[in-house]
Formats: C-alpha cells, structure tokens, sequence
C-alpha cells in the first residue's frame, strides 16, 4: 500500500470545480424541465379524459421500469438522429434527464394531489367553489406543501443520479474525478474525495428536508 | 396483592400523577374512576412496568415493579392486562393469539396450550370463532379474546384499562358480563372504568382521581351514597344522570 | 441474441445477490433503528445517511479501486488477483450495501407504523423485547412493507445497470456493445428496453401474489 498523497487533489482543484459546476447546472436544468413536464403529465393522468391519461401512465410506468443508464444511452444515440446532426453529449443528457425525472416527479405530484382529502373537495364544492378554483384555492396549495420535501429529496437523488453521465463521458464531477484518478493513478484518494464531496452536499441536502418536513407537519 | 405507595410521575413538565398510594388485596376489586386526563390509565399502567414512575414505589405479589433490578418480563408474564384498544395480534389468528405466550414464554407444550385455548374461549363464547383473524371480529369479541389471552398465562391479577371506551354501546355488556364472572370467582381485578353500574355490583372500593392526584379511595357504598369532595359529587351528578 | 440473453443472466444474477445482501443487512440495521440502546440506533442512522448519500456509482468505484488499496495487504492482493469474478462480487456488494440502506429505512418506517398499544400489550402478555420483535413487530412489518420493498427489489435489478461502468457484460453493457460494434443501436436499446420492462412485470406480478399471500384477513385496504 503506497502513502496518501492528496495534493493530488489540492492541484486538482479548479479542474474539479469545474466538474461540480457541471453536475449543479445539470442537476439544474433537469429539475426544472423535469417539474415542468412532470406537471403535464400529472394532470393528463389526472384528466378524466381516457386517451390522455393513457399515453401518459404508458410513459411513466415506461420509464420506470428502465434502468437511467439505459435512457441515457437512447438519447445519447436518439437526439443527434432526430436532429439530423451531431450534439454534443451535455444536450443529450439534458434532455435524457428531463424525460427521465418527469416520470418520477409526476408521480410526486399525482400523489401529492391524491394526499388532499377528499372532503376538503367536497367542503370547497359545498360553499360554492368550481372545480378550477377549487383546484386552484384549495387542493393546489395544500398538495404543494405536501409534496415540498418529497420534491427535495429526488432533487438529491437526481444529483446524485447526474454522476451517471460518466457513461457517456460527460465531464461532470465525478467523470472529472475519475479522470484525476487515472491521469495521476491516485484512484484511492480520488474515489475517496469524490465520495467526502458528494457526501456533504448531499447529506445537507437531507437535513434541510428534515427541516422542511417538521415545518410542513405544523 | 398491589401496594401502591406514593407514586409520582412526570411527562417533560407535566405532572401526570402526584403522591398517589392505594392498594388491591388479594381477590378484590377495585374500580378507578375519574375524568379524562387524570391519569387513571397511566397509574394502571405503572402497576406492570409499562410506564416508568420517577418517585415511590410499587410491588407486586412481594416484588416491587419500581426497582431497576426486578426482572419485569417474567413479573408481567403473571399479571394479566386488557387494553381499551383490544391490541390483539392482527396477523394471527384466535387460537394462536392465546397460544402465542403460553408457548413462548411459559414454554407449555403446544397441546396444553391449545387445550387451554380452547376452553378458555369456550367461556367467553366465542368457540365458532377460534380460528378467525381479529380483523374478522366485532370489538366486543375481540375485547372478549384479550381478556381469555390474559387469562391463558393464569395471572395471579388482572389489570383493565378502559375495557369498554372503545366499544360500541350494544357491545359493552357482553364484556362486563365476562369481567363480573370473572369478579364473583374471586379474581384480584384492578379496573380503570366510567361504568358505574359495573363498579356497584362486584367493586370493593372505587377509586376517584382528579388531575393526577387520588381524591377519593372508599368502599363502594360509602363512595356512592355519600360522596365527601366536591369534585367526586360533581363528576358523579354528571357521569350518572343522564 | 446470445449476447442479449447472456447479458440477462448477469443482470438477474447480480440483482437476486445484491437482494439478499441488502434484505439481510437492511433488516438488521431497520431493527437497531428502533431499538432502545443509543450506540446501536446511532451506528445504525450512521450507517443509513452514509450510504443513502453517496452516489451508487461512487460507491462502486470506492470498493473496486480504493477498498482493495485500503485492506491489509494480503487481502488487497486477493481481492485485485484470487477473488473469483471480481466484477460480480463487487457490484454485489456495492449494490446490496447501497439498497440495504433503502431496506433499512422501509423496515424502520413499518416497524414505527406498528401502534404503540400493540407493543404495551405484547410486553404486558410477558413477552421478551427479542420474542416481541420476532413474532410481533417484524411479522407485522414485513407485510405492511410489501409494496415499497417491491419497488426497492425493481430499483436493485434497474441499478445492477452500473456493473457496466466496472465491465461486468450485463444487459445494458450487451446492448451497448451491439450498438458499438453493429450500429444497430435501435435494435439493441429496444430489445434491452423490452426485456427491462419484461423484468418489471414479471417482479411486480411475484410481489402482488406475494401481497396477497401475505395479507392480513380482515384488515382493511388489503384483498385477503
């Protein structure tokens, strides 16, 4: 067993910062598109209208039943041919990611509306409320606060999630680290460090949720 | 049978029992009474270990339940308990709810227990019903099932604690009328209950609680026909007028 | 095709592995969350943030390059030249400690779901802590526990994925060689994608016949 040498690490530094950056902005893009589609899909499941919740209960159960690696790759391979020109792999994973995290925040919200009780509805229906302003006023707000921490906690497991660019090269942080490791042949300290970096920010994550969570309880 | 001497306890801040002291002899009964939020349920409680006490003492058959060494496990194997939410084993059927302990921990061999299962379900009237699941049953016969599981570790005492709160109205009697059986063959019964009708027909004492203290510890009679506090005279007008 | 059903087979061999790992590990440190001893809660909670908050991936790559490095020598050397199918058994125990954490938190959740007037009344009935847990509160658990610990059992076989990153030939890793070395990637995603969710199904009809089987009679919200 050789010594530790972790000034690999320190002269690594911007090299990794740039990484993380990647992975933050990825992480980023894909919460945002994800809850924007994933909002559409909820409320096409939610429609009542039968073709329409089809299709999308057809996707959601679709994609979730398909390993995140798997999606990437079908993008990695599918949005180049659908444009008819080469992208580069940051576009792809984006658009992988976002197709792949509405299946699950829609999920997320579906059961966030779902969790409003029912006599709340019909308490909102019986003082004279529509159904959009019912949904509006009184169900809305109420699954939103619900939901606020479930919504949390897959943006941590998305982070976390984002490290799988590595398959296709992506230069994201841990594609960065492991480059680091290799190049210098300090894997040891490099995994290790990778591991510390993702550790605490995901760990904060996990107790601003606890945090969430109790104020969401009063 | 159950000395209770100057017990106190606390929840954070709240002072749910203060000073309390009473006793059951052996083949008493004897009824506690007061309005919700007194403690009554938590001093029955006490009395097997389940909810520490912070001051005082309790004993039981010689063994005091309060001290750290007492193995508490093998002391509440011998005093039976029915809760005010029946708490059977819903994934076990009747016959295995009163099998369960007989074997484990009195280790009987399984056709001793089964046989003592059987009648003991026999007499509280639920043989047609031995091999059902608790999900399966009314609240009276399940609140009917925990009693006879009580009575399958044959218990040297019973404690009740709100056996009938959680019933419906026409379910009640069938349970008091197994609890006053149980009374007329001599069984020691401490009972945490609102029905007085039950506490003047087998109760030797009634117990009245307010705000974590014992107000008031008489014999049946005397509680009824002559009640000293003001606080009991009030409870009783409210409880039994209506 | 052989490739693709070669690629199955690891798929499955190392997810029902990792399962059993992560089912025995996670049931174990489920219970030491509840139980009421201070270190061993507090190393159980430490073990669940730890691996809960690690990326898979890293995880793998700590026990593949790095642990080997970290042990004494003797057993480094094994684990780099001696240990059979070393791609195997690492993704095994990387996932099945990775998923143990997720098992864990489940089987805590249905143990604390368990009203606390079921565990007075098993202690009143004479019941050892031990004897409580083992024909009370972990029965009751595991049933209650069916549906989330079916999704978790889905996500083992979608995560063994990731072997493919140490080059361990399971289905997604055959599927991208096909594409690599044919350039009929359409073929060889969609035949992965369908065996994936042939996977799923089959997974979730065992569970629900599992659910049913298990299912409490007379309890409500459950088909007995």
């Amino acid at each position: 067993m050789s010594g530790f040498d972790f000034t690999v690490i320190l002269e690594s530094l911007p090299f990794l910062w740039e990484g993380l950056q990647l992975s933050f902005f990825l992480t980023f893009l894909a919460i945002i598109g994800g809850l924007g589609f994933g909002v559409l899909l909820a409320l096409a499941r939610l429609s009542g209208i039968r073709a329409l919740s089809l299709v999308a209960a057809t996707y959601v159960n679709l994609i979730r039943s398909v390993p995140l690696i798997l999606v990437i790759f079908w993008f990695y391979f599918l949005v180049p041919l659908a444009l008819g020109r080469p992208v580069g792999g940051f576009q792809s994973a984006v658009i992988a990611f976002v197709m792949f995290e509405a299946a699950y925040y829609s999920e997320i919200m579906r059961a966030g509306i779902k969790s409003v009780a029912k006599g709340q509805v019909q308490a909102a229906k019986s003082t004279g409320l529509g159904y959009w302003r019912t949904q509006r006023h009184i169900v809305l707000p109420q699954a939103f606060r619900n939901m606020i921490p479930v919504l949390v906690t897959q943006a941590i497991i998305l982070f976390q999630d984002t490290s799988l660019v590595f398959v296709v090269s992506l230069r994201d942080f841990m594609t960065v680290s492991s480059i680091v490791a290799r190049t210098e042949g300090r894997l040891v300290e490099m995994y290790l460090f990778a591991a510390a970096v993702y550790f605490v920010i995901c760990f904060a994550g996990s107790l601003a949720v606890r945090r969430l969570q109790s104020k969401v309880a009063t | 049978m159950i000395e209770i001497d100057n017990i106190s306890k606390k929840y954070g801040s709240f002072q749910v029992l203060r000073d309390c002291s009473t006793s059951v002899a052996k083949g008493e009964v004897v009824v506690v009474c007061g309005p919700s939020g007194s403690g009554k349920s938590t001093l029955i409680q006490c009395v097997n270990g389940l909810e520490p006490v912070q001051q005082g003492q309790i004993t039981v058959d010689g063994i005091a339940v309060t001290d750290k060494k007492t193995n508490l496990t093998r002391l509440r194997a011998r005093i039976g308990m029915v809760f005010q939410h029946f708490e059977l084993y819903p994934h076990m059927n009747v016959l295995e709810n009163l099998c369960l302990a007989q074997e484990k921990v009195l280790k009987r061999p399984r056709a001793e227990a089964v046989a003592k299962a059987e009648a003991l379900i026999a007499r509280v009237g639920l043989s047609d019903h031995i091999h059902k699941y608790p999900g399966q049953l009314s609240g009276g016969q399940q609140q009917r099932v925990a009693i006879a599981r009580s009575l399958a570790m044959d218990p040297i005492a019973m404690l009740f604690d709100e056996p009938t709160s959680a019933l419906d109205p026409e379910m009640i009697n069938e349970v008091l009328d197994v609890m006053v059986q149980l009374a007329t063959e001599g069984m020691t019964m401490m009972v945490v209950t609102h029905e007085m009708g039950f506490a003047r027909k087998v109760a030797d004492r009634v117990v009245f609680m307010d705000a974590g203290r014992i107000v008031e510890d008489r014999k049946t009679e005397d509680f009824f026909s002559n009640p000293e506090s003001p606080r009991l005279q009030d409870f009783l007008s409210r409880i039994l007028h209506h | 095709m052989g490739w693709l059903i070669s690629g199955l087979g690891w798929t499955v061999a190392v997810s029902l592995c990792a399962w059993v790992v992560a089912f025995v590990i996670g049931a174990l440190i489920g219970v030491g969350r509840t139980v009421n001893n201070r270190p061993i809660s507090f190393l159980c909670t430490a073990y669940v943030e730890l691996f809960r908050n690690v990326p898979l991936l890293v995880q793998l790559f700590v026990w593949y390059f790095a642990v080997p490095e970290l042990v004494p020598e003797g057993l480094g050397q094994w684990m780099k030249r001696g240990m059979p199918m070393p791609e195997f058994t690492t993704t095994v125990i990387a996932l099945g400690l990775y998923t143990a954490s997720r098992v864990a938190e489940q089987v805590r959740a249905g143990i604390e779901s368990i009203p606390k007037g079921l565990k007075s009344a098993a202690r009143a009935n004479g019941l050892s802590g031990t004897q409580m847990y083992r024909y009370i509160l972990l029965p009751i658990s595991f049933r209650l526990i069916v549906p989330p610990l079916t999704s978790e059992f889905l996500t083992v076989f979608k995560n063994s994925s990731l072997a493919l990153t140490i080059g361990l030939l399971e289905l997604t890793a055959q599927s991208q060689q096909i594409a690599d070395y044919t350039y009929n990637s359409f073929e060889a995603f969609t035949a992965a994608t369908v065996i994936y969710i042939f996977i799923a199904l089959v997974v979730t009809g065992l569970m629900q016949i599992i659910e049913t089987r298990t299912a409490i009679p007379g309890q409500s919200g459950k088909a007995a």
